[in-house]
């Protein structure tokens, strides 16, 4: 893809202060407060991840439970969106990202080459930092998805698959009337919940979500997030964000990553009111970060 | 930097002393300054731009009007097909004979050779051609017809368009009397009516004199430097270098004879002087009137004499065109008129133009839309030539330019902006086909000489061959701004199709190219008018060829809109000059629709994201 993504893709990663971590834990030395989840979904085992030279993450141990909301924290360029865009193959798109270790999801690794990532990408959809509809009707919106994997085997269906997908996303009653309308002429948060009506549609296994609510206002924030709760019965959810409110509100587990380093991981809760790490406890505190 | 630290003590008076409001000051004047030349630069272009359109346009309109003439035919049976054998017979008949009798039976005084050919001479030399086309299309209408109507000569064409030279009209007082009704006869009035004439000639002559004085002095200043120039030849003789001696003695020759024939040439430049001299000086003498002095042209009884020789009060001249009778005219009766420019100096001698305007005394001029300039192709004959085969040429040409640069033009710009992995290869062809968009557009006609025309086998002449030639030249610069445009599409929508799992051609058809698709047109379509401008690649394959049928295919010969205004620019006629600035109108109207359509498809295209 285009060097001027490259460029953007370098902002969200860490490229010059992970070069070296000072700290007294080992890469991939992390603090696990909690017993792992029941049903692992997605696993990451010594994820490591270069953007040429540098590189961003070291040794990831992750595992991603079944239905429930595990929230990735830390400071910017610690290397939570990396890990989020590893999940789904997405980092493929950057010439120059190159990925190590294993993940998978259930039991086959995403990073073989047996695996098509075009169906994974159906079963790990994804919600970005900013909305993007397509410059296309909210209906067409929703139906894209759908329509290209075969999802719907007539136009009766795939209304049916809109509808159902807009009404999980909360947006049905807000936009019944204007399906024809264009997506993109949504407010911020509408638009936003249509970006997740559109991964819902293609009935993913696995929701990513990059900051969701960073471009919302507090009110379309907590819609979105009163979604993502909702969301948890049937998806499993990845979501990074900068709000540490929205990761004890919205999720069960969280991880806090800091200089390409998982530094701890557990039960939202634990890591809240009681991190073991230190500079968990500093950065949930506001003193860095 | 420091003092200015230091004149503010202050931080509250660091943006209010004076030094820094002359710093601001100066910042206005500029930033007026820069608006000054910007608004200089746009009124300098814009003045430009009206200037070039202007003469265009003042050139080109008289191109867009047309005179015809109608004049009797006798298209019998007759005459054409006597025996009745059909087609095969009409298609042989001697039309030019049907022409040229219709033509002359107009001027049944026209009796001389020279007169007749001057009659032949006044409609076009295709008007034949027309007539027996005619014929052949539509027999049962046209045998038997009387009259027709067929297009003038150019040059008559121009004198209905008064561009062939002023005239004036002296309204004489006296009464005038013909000596006779044919032949050479005088004219001679009651009154001085023809005094101010008289005193324009000697004006004229005077003028003249001026001339030949001027022409005496550079004659005779050249005589002087070549007697020096012998002089110098001569005392260097006897000493010159050993072999040059020859030289110098043709040079002395050469010189020698120069100098005599330069001494003819004064001598009978001087002779001319006195003579003019004397004559222009004359007042009230008569003068006799040449094809160097403006004409005289006397109406009278329904007659025309040409003056050849003029006094206060009569003339004396030979009868262009016979009067009715000897009778005396009262004033208002007859009429004098003076055309300005001299015989010589013109295309349309006084013979040809009184008969022209005995045509139009006739009512059998008309003038009309030139319905022959859009409808036919070149041609000879100013006149008769006209830009619609050009203009079909140039659309087969673009047709097939575009049918080619585009697909492939888009094709490769998806491929090297979307797919391609960025190495070095990718590389070298990227900075190659910057490189080609810089190629001088000749260069290309080259390669269409070479290798299509040699190579290949294909047609000389032919718009599918120009059409692939300027692809060549336009597929660089789609490519460009179509990669231009593909890298200008937001990278979330990209990742929003991948996000629900499009495949990569999936995300670029169904989302990608659609948005480009508005910028990849632009660039297209810039592309093409450069195409459709261009003249030098298509002189090397050959569509410089003179093409008299409009072409229905684009393996037919033809020419091109920028071809044919290049060859209608270098022919001396000065309807060909008209015509020509009447092509780039047409070629800016093809231009200005291009651009238009561009437009409309931009925003018809153009979505927000």
């Amino acid at each position: 893809m285009s060097t001027t993504q490259t460029v953007q893709e370098s902002d969200t990663a860490p490229v010059a202060q992970v070069a070296t971590p000072q700290n007294d834990v080992a890469p991939g030395g992390t603090t696990i407060t909690d017993a792992p989840p029941e049903n692992v979904k997605m696993k990451g085992e010594n994820v490591d991840v270069f953007y040429g030279d540098k590189q961003a993450l070291f040794g990831i141990n992750l595992d991603v439970g079944e239905r429930q909301v595990t929230s990735l924290i830390g400071p910017s360029g610690c290397g939570k969106s990396t890990f989020l865009r590893c999940l789904n193959r997405m980092n493929d798109t950057i010439d120059i990202a190159r990925m190590e270790g294993k993940i998978t999801i259930g039991q086959q690794d995403i990073y073989d080459p047996s695996i098509d990532v075009v169906e994974l990408r159906a079963r790990v959809g994804m919600v970005f930092q900013k909305p993007n509809p397509f410059p296309k009707s909210i209906f067409e919106n929703i139906a894209y998805g759908p329509r290209i994997h075969g999802l719907a085997d007539n136009k009766t269906d795939l209304e049916e698959i809109v509808v159902g997908s807009l009404q999980k996303a909360g947006l049905f009653e807000e936009v019944k009337d204007r399906l024809d309308a264009p997506g993109t002429g949504l407010s911020g948060g509408q638009q936003q919940r249509l970006c997740i009506a559109r991964a819902i549609a293609t009935s993913p296994e696995v929701m990513l979500m990059d900051e969701p609510c960073s471009a919302l206002d507090p009110i379309a924030t907590a819609k979105v997030e009163e979604l993502i709760d909702e969301l948890r019965e049937n998806f499993t959810i990845v979501i990074v964000t900068h709000s540490m409110q929205q990761a004890a509100r919205v999720s069960q587990r969280t991880a806090f990553f800091h200089l390409g380093i998982l530094v701890e991981v557990g039960a939202t809760d634990q890591i809240f009111t009681n991190p073991r790490d230190s500079r968990t406890r500093d950065y949930i505190t506001g003193r860095f970060g | 930097m420091t003092d200015i630290a230091s004149a503010s003590p202050s931080a509250t008076g660091l943006h209010t002393s004076d030094a820094a409001r002359r710093r601001l000051k100066a910042r206005y004047a500029s930033e007026f300054r820069f608006k000054l030349y910007g608004i200089a630069a746009v009124f300098t272009a814009a003045m430009f731009l009206v200037l070039l359109l202007s003469t265009i346009v003042g050139q080109a309109l008289p191109a867009f009007l047309s005179h015809q003439v109608t004049i009797p035919v006798d298209l019998s049976q007759e005459v054409l097909d006597p025996n009745n054998e059909g087609e095969s017979v009409l298609r042989r008949a001697n039309y030019d004979a049907v022409v040229r009798d219709g033509i002359r039976s107009l001027y049944p005084f026209a009796e001389s050779r020279d007169d007749q050919r001057t009659v032949s001479s006044l409609i076009s030399s295709g008007s034949a051609v027309r007539v027996r086309e005619a014929v052949l299309n539509d027999p049962e209408t046209l045998m038997g017809q009387t009259s027709f109507t067929v297009p003038l000569d150019d040059v008559a064409d121009l004198y209905f368009k008064d561009l062939i030279s002023d005239e004036q009209r002296v309204v004489p007082t006296g009464i005038a009397s013909p000596t006779g009704t044919q032949g050479t006869i005088q004219v001679l009035s009651t009154a001085n009516d023809f005094r101010d004439l008289l005193a324009d000639v000697k004006d004229f002559l005077a003028e003249q004199a001026d001339g030949v004085e001027r022409e005496l002095a550079a004659k005779e200043r050249s005589l002087e430097r070549a007697g020096l120039d012998l002089d110098s030849y001569r005392t260097r003789l006897p000493d010159a270098p050993e072999g040059r001696s020859d030289f110098f003695e043709s040079q002395i020759g050469i010189l020698e004879r120069g100098i005599v024939s330069l001494g003819r040439d004064i001598e009978n430049l001087t002779e001319e002087l006195a003579d003019l001299r004397t004559r222009s000086n004359a007042a009230g003498a008569d003068e006799v009137l040449s094809r160097q002095l403006p004409s005289i042209l006397v109406e009278i009884n329904g007659g025309v004499v040409k003056a050849s020789r003029i006094s206060a009060t009569g003339i004396e001249g030979e009868v262009i065109i016979p009067l009715e009778s000897t009778a005396d005219a009262a004033g208002g009766e007859w009429s004098i008129r003076e055309i300005v420019l001299p015989e010589r100096n013109r295309q349309l001698d006084d013979r040809s133009l009184v008969y022209l305007d005995q045509l139009a005394g006739q009512d059998r001029v008309e003038r009309t839309f030139n319905t022959v300039f859009f409808s036919s192709g070149a041609s000879r004959e100013a006149e008769l030539a006209g830009i619609w085969g050009a203009v079909v040429g140039s659309f087969f040409t673009m047709v097939v330019t575009l049918a080619l640069a585009f697909p492939l033009g888009v094709a490769a710009a998806i491929y090297l902006e979307e797919f391609a992995p960025k190495n070095r290869l990718t590389q070298i062809i990227e900075v190659n086909i910057n490189n080609l968009a810089a190629v001088p557009s000749i260069v290309f006609g080259l390669l269409g000489l070479a290798v299509f025309l040699n190579v290949f086998g294909m047609p000389r002449s032919a718009p599918i061959v120009g059409g692939m030639v300027l692809a060549l030249m336009t597929l660089p610069t789609i490519i460009i701004a179509s990669r231009a445009a593909l890298r200008a599409v937001p990278p979330s929508i990209r990742e929003g199709a991948l996000g629900v799992g499009a495949s990569k051609l999936q995300t670029v058809l169904h989302h990608v190219l659609p948005l480009a698709m508005p910028g990849i047109l632009t660039g297209t379509i810039i592309g093409m008018a450069q195409a459709l401008g261009e003249t030098a690649p298509l002189l090397m394959i050959g569509m410089v060829a003179f093409i008299v049928d409009v072409p229905s295919t684009p393996l037919d010969p033809s020419t091109v809109m920028p071809v044919q205004i290049f060859m209608w620019a270098d022919f001396p006629e000065v309807l060909f000059r008209q015509k020509t600035s009447a092509a780039i109108l047409v070629l800016l109207a093809f231009l200005i629709t291009m651009n238009a359509l561009a437009v409309i498809l931009r925003k018809r295209f153009e979505r927000r994201w």
